[in-house]
């Protein structure tokens, strides 16, 4: 892993039903996202995805590029921006900034389109 | 704002976790590792059971943080919060039958650009005493 190369890019399509499931697994039942007409009754276009869900897609992206070994996911920082929606295909991109020390620093982003859920990212992976 | 309740610590929450939690957290996620949901696999690799991904993390820390968002105290306005960002930092792996005890602080709050800014730091740790994960919290009030 060398400074500027890019990690693999990892796309996935959350599909109608995934926010449930997410809900049940991580115990977080907040309406806005399981529940349509009360999300578009708060003024959202539609249920929303939960952002902790776009947060694991970044960690999955990050782990592959540690080889898949949790153990070399030190750290993970993200910032919640624009809101994701379910059906429609999530791209997780990320560029290697920085290698020292026995770790790499990757700058991570993942967007729906033009619509960057998770922006300035950054995770630290031991190599 | 409540500056008095800077440095606000909350009871531990524990959190025992279960093997089949952890499929279902890596089903949901759709994270492909077998370490994830095979006892054989995890412990070829070295883990002492089936390992739960990094951001299983949530799962066994964010019921720490509930009491400090709804302290009255704290004063957080619901309705207008937002979870803006999320670091977390991981030691030691968390595997089926680990029991978690996390304790959350409410480690800085201010305003700033017209938000209201709440951080809260939690440290969680297994029952050997070993760190296995450090988060920090931002919510805004807008």
């Amino acid at each position: 892993m060398n400074e500027g190369d890019q990690i693999d890019e990892l796309r996935v399509t959350p599909d109608k039903y995934l926010p449930h499931r997410y809900a049940g697994a991580s115990g977080d039942f907040n309406p806005i996202h399981i529940d349509k007409e009360f999300a578009t009754a708060v003024g959202l276009p539609s249920n929303i995805l939960h952002g902790l869900y776009g947060m694991a897609q970044v960690a999955r992206a990050v782990q592959a590029a540690a080889g898949g070994d949790p153990r070399r996911v030190r750290r993970l920082a993200v910032q919640f921006r624009g809101m994701g929606l379910p059906e429609q295909e999530i791209v997780v991109s990320g560029t290697v900034r920085s290698v020292s020390d026995g770790a790499a620093v990757v700058d991570v982003e993942a967007a729906q389109g033009e619509n960057r859920i998770i922006r300035n990212a950054e995770a630290e992976i031991t190599l | 704002m409540n500056e008095a309740a800077k440095g606000k610590q909350y009871p531990p929450f524990t959190y025992e976790v279960g093997l089949e939690k952890i499929r279902e957290y890596a089903n949901a996620i759709g994270a492909p590792e077998a370490v994830h949901r095979d006892r054989d696999a995890a412990r070829e690799a070295g883990f002492r059971d089936v390992v739960a991904p990094p951001m299983f993390a949530v799962v066994y820390s964010a019921g720490a943080v509930a009491p400090g968002i709804l302290d009255p105290e704290v004063g957080i306005n619901l309705g207008r919060m937002l979870h803006a960002s999320q670091e977390f930092v991981w030691g030691e792996p968390v595997v089926a039958g680990d029991v978690i005890e996390t304790t959350a602080t409410l480690v800085n709050l201010y305003e700033a650009a017209g938000r209201e800014f709440y951080v809260f730091e939690t440290v969680s740790r297994n029952q050997d005493g070993q760190e296995v994960v450090r988060g920090t919290w931002t919510n805004i009030v807008r």
